[in-house]
C-alpha cells in the first residue's frame, strides 16, 4: 500500500526524523491560509500524488510571495500531472503540501528495502540526492553504499555513522544523520514497510539534516496489524477496477491490451498473458481468481473485465486442481448469461472434472469457443478478436 | 528415489483443526502411501483428540516424540504462521513445508535470521507454496495428486498452477516425475531454486529438471549460474511475466519488477547463457523437456 508524501513525513516525524514545516491542503484557500502560518519568505507548493517525478512534471513550485502560493496552488490543484510513473494520461492532483523553503547545501539519498538475497532490510545511501536511485545504480553504482541490517540489533550507531560519512555528511552533522538513519530503520521495521525513501535528504546551510521528501510503501500482508496506517489509504490514487476486484478477493491488474484473461493462480495468469503476446496480441489485464473461486466470483470477474471498453475478447484458462472445472464452467455460463456477453470467449480447462466442465459449456448453447491447451486457446482468442 | 520426501516420511499437520488443514490432510492421506505418512496433528487446545483417526498432540515436539514425525506441513493462518514455522524448526524436524499465503515479510525476516543464527537443521519450503509431491509415494500440500505419475523428471517452481501446467504437459507426453517442489511466491522464503537444483543433481533417479520461475528477485539467475558450473543433468526453463508491467505486484508478493530489476527477459537471457534450454512459450515446457531427453 502506498501513501502520500505528507503522510510519510508524518510517520517519519513520529520516529524523530526532522522535516520542513508543512501543511496538507485540499483547496487554494487552504493553501493560502497554510502559507500564512508558515514563517519565511519562500514556500514550496507540492502536488500530492502517489507517483514519483512530480517536480519534472510541473507539480512542485517554489513560491516567493503569498500571491505566488495562491497562483501555483490554483495551477497545480486539479491538473492531470504526468510523470514517468503515472502513465500517459497522468494523475489528477487533489491534495497539496505547502512547506517552508529550505536552505539546501547538499542533496543526498537514503532508502530502505527488503533485500531478497540476504533476507534482511538493506539501507542504501548515496551522495547523489534528488536523482532517481535507479539511474545512480545503473551508471555509478560505486556511489551507492549499502548496509544489511541485523534484525536482532537494528541499525547500529557505528553503521549509521560510517554510512553518513561515506555520503559526505560533515563530522559535525554526523550525530544528526545517525538519528535520521536509525529513525528511518525503526519506522521501516515497526510499520512493516516494504520501501522507505528520503530523496532528497538535505544538509542545510546551518548544518541540519532534514528530510525534504519522503516515500513509504507498506507490506499489504501486514496491514492487519496497522489499522492506523490503513486509514491513510487514498482510494483516489488507485485503479478503480483493482479496488473493485479486491472486494471480491480477486487479484486484478489493468493493462493496455484488448484481450481480457481470467485464470486461476498468479504464475499461470502471467503465463497466459505471455502466451497472448506470443501469438500477436496484448492482454487487457492480469486476473487471478485464486484457489477457491465460486460461480459468483467468476461472474464478478467477468463484470470487472468487461467494464474496460478496450476488451474485445476474453480468454479463460483454468487448471483445475482443488478447484473443479465443472464449478468454473457453471460460473462461466452464468456470467456470460448475466452480462449478455457480446465479445468472443475462449475457454481452456484442464485437470479435475475437465470433461464435465467442457460438456457444461457445450450444453449451454452459448457461442463459447473451447480450446485444448494454452497455445491453442491463445491462438483462438487472438484470431477471434482479429475477426478471423 | 526422490528428493525431500518419500513413502517413509512421517508428517505432522500444523493447523489440522482448521477447514483448509483438514481438507488437505484428508486429500494427502488418501493419496498413495498417505495413510502411513500422515500420523499427527497439532493443536494445544485439542490435544488428546483426533482428526479422522489422526491423533492430535499439544505441540510439534510431542508429535515428534510420540508419533515419530520428521516433517511438518503448515496451514496455520498468516498472523500465526511464523510462530508455527518456528515451533517446527525448533523441534528439529528435517523438513518444514509452509503452505500459508499472506505472511508478513517482517515475520519471515525474523524467522530466517533465527534459523541461521541458531544453526537449525530443518529445511524450510515456502511459505505461499503448493508443497512437495513424490508421485505415487506421498504428497504434502495442496496440489492435485491425480495429475502426476512416478518418473524421472524433477520440477521446481515458484507458482502452484503453473507447476500443474508443466506436469500436465509432461503427462501428455507420457513423462513422469521424480519429485515436484513448489518453493512459493514470497520474497523472503526457505528453499530457493538453487537449493532444489542441487538436490535434483544428486538424486540418482532424476534425469532432467524443469525450472519454472517468474518476475522478481534474482533467484533464477543465481540458480542458473550454479547450473552452468555444476549441473550434470539437462535443465529446461521458463519464466512467467514477460508481459508484466514494472512496479506492480502480480498476485504473488514476490512477483514484482522493482527498480528495473527482476524482469523475465533478464532472467531468460542469463538462464540461456548458462546452458539452460529455455522456452518463451509456457505451452511448450513439456515438449522442450522431451526434446532434450536422450
Amino acid at each position: 500500500m502506498k501513501i502520500h508524501e505528507y503522510q510519510a513525513k508524518e510517520v517519519l516525524r513520529k520516529y524523530g526524523v526532522p522535516t520542513p514545516k508543512g501543511v496538507p491542503c485540499f483547496s487554494v484557500d487552504e493553501a493560502l491560509k497554510a502559507a500564512q502560518t508558515i514563517p519565511g519568505k519562500v514556500w514550496v507548493v507540492k502536488a500530492q500524488i502517489h507517483a514519483g517525478g512530480r517536480g519534472k512534471g510541473g507539480g512542485v513550485k517554489l513560491a516567493k510571495s503569498l500571491d505566488e502560493v495562491k497562483a501555483y496552488a490554483g495551477q497545480i490543484l486539479g491538473m492531470q500531472l504526468k510523470t514517468h510513473q503515472t502513465g500517459p494520461e497522468g494523475q489528477k492532483v487533489r491534495r497539496l503540501l505547502i512547506e517552508e523553503g529550505a536552505d539546501i547545501k547538499k542533496e543526498l539519498y537514503v532508502g530502505m528495502v527488503v533485500d531478497r538475497v540476504t533476507q534482511k532490510v538493506c539501507l542504501m545511501a548515496s551522495s547523489e540526492g534528488g536523482m532517481d536511485i535507479e539511474e545512480v545504480a545503473a551508471h555509478t553504482p560505486e556511489k551507492i553504499h549499502k548496509v544489511f541490517v541485523d534484525p536482532e540489533t537494528g541499525l547500529k550507531d557505528a553503521e549509521a555513522d560510517a554510512v553518513a560519512a561515506k555520503i559526505g555528511i560533515p563530522a559535525a552533522s554526523v550525530p544528526q544523520a545517525r538519528v535520521v538513519l536509525q529513525a528511518l530503520y525503526k519506522a521501516f521495521w515497526d510499520t512493516d514497510a516494504s520501501l522507505a525513501e528520503i530523496n532528497p535528504l538535505v544538509l542545510t546551510g546551518d548544518g541540519r539534516v532534514v528530510a525534504l521528501d519522503a516515500k513509504i510503501n507498506f507490506d499489504s500482508n501486514a496491514l492487519f496489524r496497522h489499522p492506523d496506517l490503513v486509514a491513510l489509504r487514498d482510494l483516489d490514487e488507485e485503479d478503480a477496477a483493482e479496488i473493485e476486484a479486491s472486494k471480491f478477493d480477486l487479484s486484478y491488474i489493468s493493462l493496455d491490451g484488448n484481450i481480457g484473461c481470467l485464470v486461476n493462480g498468479a504464475g499461470l495468469a502471467m503465463a497466459t498473458m505471455d502466451t497472448i503476446k506470443l501469438y500477436g496480441a496484448e492482454p487487457a489485464n492480469f486476473l487471478d481468481v485464486g484457489g477457491g473461486a465460486t460461480a459468483e466470483k467468476v461472474t464478478e470477474a467477468f463484470k470487472i473485465m468487461l467494464k474496460n471498453p478496450k476488451v474485445k475478447g476474453i480468454l479463460v484458462n483454468i487448471f483445475g486442481g482443488i478447484m473443479q472445472c465443472d464449478t468454473i464452467a457453471r460460473g462461466v455460463v452464468a456470467a456470460a448469461r448475466e452480462v449478455n456477453l457480446s465479445v468472443p470467449l475462449v475457454v481452456r480447462m484442464k485437470g479435475t472434472n475437465d470433461e464435465m466442465g467442457k460438456q457444461i459449456l457445450k450444453d449451454s448453447g452459448l457461442p463459447i469457443i473451447s480450446a485444448d491447451n494454452m497455445a491453442d486457446a491463445a491462438q483462438k482468442i487472438v484470431a477471434a478478436v482479429a475477426g478471423k | 528415489m526422490s528428493i525431500l520426501i518419500n513413502k517413509n516420511t512421517r508428517v505432522v499437520t500444523q493447523g489440522i483443526t482448521g477447514k483448509t488443514g483438514q481438507f488437505h490432510t484428508r486429500m494427502s492421506r488418501d493419496y498413495a502411501n498417505g495413510k502411513n505418512c500422515f500420523v499427527a496433528g497439532v493443536n494445544p487446545k485439542k490435544a488428546g483428540e483426533d482428526f479422522e483417526g489422526i491423533p492430535i498432540y499439544a505441540s510439534v515436539k510431542e508429535a515428534k516424540q510420540k508419533a515419530g514425525v520428521n516433517t511438518s506441513v503448515i496451514y496455520v493462518p498468516p498472523p500465526f504462521a511464523a510462530a508455527a514455522i518456528w515451533e517446527a524448526v525448533d523441534a528439529d524436524l528435517d523438513l518444514v513445508i509452509c503452505i500459508t499465503e499472506g505472511i508478513p515479510v517482517r515475520d519471515m525476516i525474523e524467522i530466517k535470521d533465527r534459523m541461521r543464527k541458531q544453526g537449525k537443521k530443518a529445511i524450510l519450503v515456502g511459505p505461499n507454496c503448493p508443497g512437495v509431491i513424490t508421485p505415487d509415494e506421498i504428497k504434502i500440500g495442496i496440489m492435485p495428486g491425480h495429475i502426476h505419475k512416478k518418473g524421472r523428471v524433477g520440477v521446481v517452481s515458484r507458482s502452484g498452477t503453473l507447476t500443474y501446467e508443466a506436469v500436465g504437459q509432461l503427462m501428455e507426453l507420457g513423462i513422469g516425475q521424480s519429485s515436484c517442489v513448489g518453493i512459493g511466491g514470497d520474497p523472503v522464503n526457505g528453499m530457493k531454486h538453487i537449493d532444489v537444483m542441487k538436490m535434483f543433481n544428486d538424486d540418482p533417479e532424476t534425469d532432467a529438471v524443469i525450472m519454472v520461475g517468474e518476475i522478481g528477485g534474482s533467484d533464477e539467475e543465481t540458480a542458473a549460474l550454479w547450473v552452468k558450473d555444476n549441473m550434470k543433468k539437462p535443465v529446461v526453463g521458463f519464466i512467467a511475466g514477460i508481459t508484466a508491467p514494472a512496479g506492480k505486484r502480480m498476485g504473488h508478493a514476490g512477483a514484482i519488477i522493482s527498480g528495473g530489476k527482476g524482469t523475465a527477459q533478464e532472467k531468460l537471457e542469463v538462464m540461456q547463457a548458462c546452458g539452460i534450454k529455455i522456452t518463451r512459450n509456457p505451452a511448450e515446457m513439456g515438449k522442450t523437456l522431451k526434446s532434450i531427453l536422450k
